[in-house]
């Protein structure tokens, strides 16, 4: 039993004392649903398909297959800790708890910068479809620059308005995104007559061999990059302990679903070699349909699906940088809420610029590595989270929401298949791979020999629970 | 001048009021309330108020 006071007015923690503006509690699963499907969604209209460039269509089902089961254990450890650690952070607040502080500040650096990129990589990708759609017009020569800044500035305006509408419209565009894939799936295999797929003819063997597939693994990630991001919604959903397992595991099943349709379809109206390179592969594939209501299906959907990227980075990137800056990670000064909103504001407008200049000044594909490096980084820490969770507070001693099965099993596949995509990553992007983790060590540097100085250090941990096991 | 750059400016002017809303709604907010109470924030508050994690 927690030796916590929560009546106490005088100590740095809950109760009167404590919360008098906090994060507003308003979502259900179907938000968390929303939230982690729509960040993902976007890499089955792009970016999967590169794993195709990389070692052939049967590689990129491959990479399909690990990549899926390496984010069935995330989304299954993810919801075993988030419903038992319900903060805002995610696993930042996990990493506090479980791992300690130094462990914390790089998992909450690894969110931010992931969340952060991918936003910016979703912005260029809007101003390039608005581009797309006025050359289809007739128009040449589209500034860009105005479409991708529109981008992040309304998404920025939804989330610091509040959290509510922000998720409600995630999950309604997320939704529509979903449907047209399901709906491309079944006019090319049903409802189109004589069906356009020939995977027969276009089915080849893999032509960089096993080696392709290994590196084919780098971008196979992109078919479920960001589903861990339902942790973010912690603080703000009603049923911790219901929502967050629900929505998470509903949402890697629906991934599953749409990456296997999505490889389906694109592989059999495509060439591998063209596949390989397309810069929108599911739009390509309903243009090759000869369908004009399928292309304006999954034109919109594409549209729909990078805007809810945008919007669920937005949301995580603001909840683990007002999460850092409300335990003096960062200067506290980002741990504000909006009176009437009740939304990380500071933390949201801090962020707009740093996404702005990185959307309108560096190329995607670098963006994108960024993105998708922070999330590795932070993919392999996850199994050593779980095992020390399970360590500290065995099932018999702390509430959970979600017990995951068969423990330690998907803590030891996830390092495993994270190991593997390390090098798969190391083989197109080493020096990528380097620099970045330079930076994390400097930074590391910084914080342990600066700012930890700031942390208060018994006021991070407001958890009512139960000592661990040997402290 | 055809529909794509009206579009274009209307993104632009777009763009301007969402930054612009954001930006006075921030003034107002710091100046009408305290640090102290914009900041008052806690992790873990329901779990506080409403479970006692053990079995």
């Amino acid at each position: 039993m927690s030796e916590t006071d929560i009546t106490s007015k005088t100590m740095d923690g809950m109760g009167p004392g404590g919360t008098k503006i906090g994060l507003a509690r308003v979502l259900g699963p179907a938000h968390v649903w929303g939230l982690g499907v729509g960040i993902v969604l976007v890499g089955e209209y792009m970016g999967w398909n590169f794993s195709v460039g990389k070692g052939g269509a049967y590689a990129a089902l491959l990479a399909c297959w690990f990549a899926g089961i390496l984010y069935s254990c995330v989304a299954m450890i993810d919801s075993e800790v988030t419903s038992t650690v319900a903060a805002a952070g995610g696993q930042y607040t996990q990493a506090k708890h479980i791992v300690g502080p130094l462990m914390a500040f790089n998992v909450g650096l690894y969110l931010v910068f992931a969340y952060t990129m991918l936003e910016a990589a979703n912005a260029i990708t809007f101003g390039f479809l608005i581009d797309t759609v006025a050359g289809m017009t007739g128009h040449e020569g589209l500034d860009e620059r105005p479409f991708i800044i529109l981008a992040i500035m309304f998404l920025a305006w939804l989330n610091y308005r509040g959290v509510l509408a922000t998720l409600t419209f995630s999950l309604i565009i997320t939704a529509f995104a979903f449907v047209s894939i399901i709906v491309l799936f079944l006019s090319t295999t049903v409802f189109l007559g004589e069906s356009p797929l020939r995977h027969t003819e276009l089915m080849t063997d893999l032509p960089y061999g096993w080696l392709g597939v290994l590196a084919a693994m780098h971008f196979g990630l992109w078919y479920y990059l960001g589903i861990e991001g339902t942790c973010q919604a912690a603080e703000e959903v009603r049923s911790p302990a219901r929502s967050l397992p629900f929505g998470t595991l509903a949402g890697i099943m629906t991934l599953l679903i749409a990456a296997s349709l999505t490889w389906y379809v694109c592989v059999g109206l495509m060439p591998w070699e063209y596949l390989g390179q397309a810069g929108v592969p599911l739009f390509d594939a309903a243009r090759m349909t000869g369908s004009m209501g399928l292309m304006v299906l999954l034109g919109i959907g594409t549209m729909f699906a990078t805007l809810a990227s945008a919007n669920g980075c937005i949301n995580d990137a603001s909840r683990a940088w007002f999460a850092m800056g409300r335990d003096h990670y960062l200067p506290d000064w980002f741990g504000a809420v909006h009176p009437r909103f009740q939304t990380p504001y500071r933390a949201i407008i801090f962020l707009v610029p740093i996404a702005l200049i990185f959307a309108l000044g560096a190329p995607l594909d670098q963006v994108i590595t960024f993105s998708i490096l922070s999330g590795l980084l932070e993919y392999t820490f996850m199994p050593l989270n779980v095992i020390l969770f399970r360590r500290k507070w065995p099932l018999n001693t702390i509430k959970r929401g979600y017990e995951h099965p068969f423990h330690p099993i998907p803590a030891i596949v996830l390092l495993t298949l994270c190991g593997i995509t390390f090098f798969a990553v190391f083989l197109g992007y080493g020096s990528q791979l380097v620099a970045m983790l330079s930076f994390y060590i400097v930074v590391s540097l910084w914080f342990h020999f600066w700012r930890y100085r700031f942390v208060r250090r018994a006021a991070q941990f407001t958890m009512p629970w139960p000592r661990p096991q040997g402290y | 001048m055809d529909i794509w750059n009206i579009i274009e400016y209307a993104a632009w002017g777009l763009s301007a009021i969402f930054g612009l809303y954001i930006i006075f709604d921030w003034i107002k907010v710091d100046s009408t309330y305290s640090d102290e109470e914009l900041m008052s924030s806690r992790e873990g508050e329901l779990e506080a108020m409403t479970e006692d994690h053990t079995l």
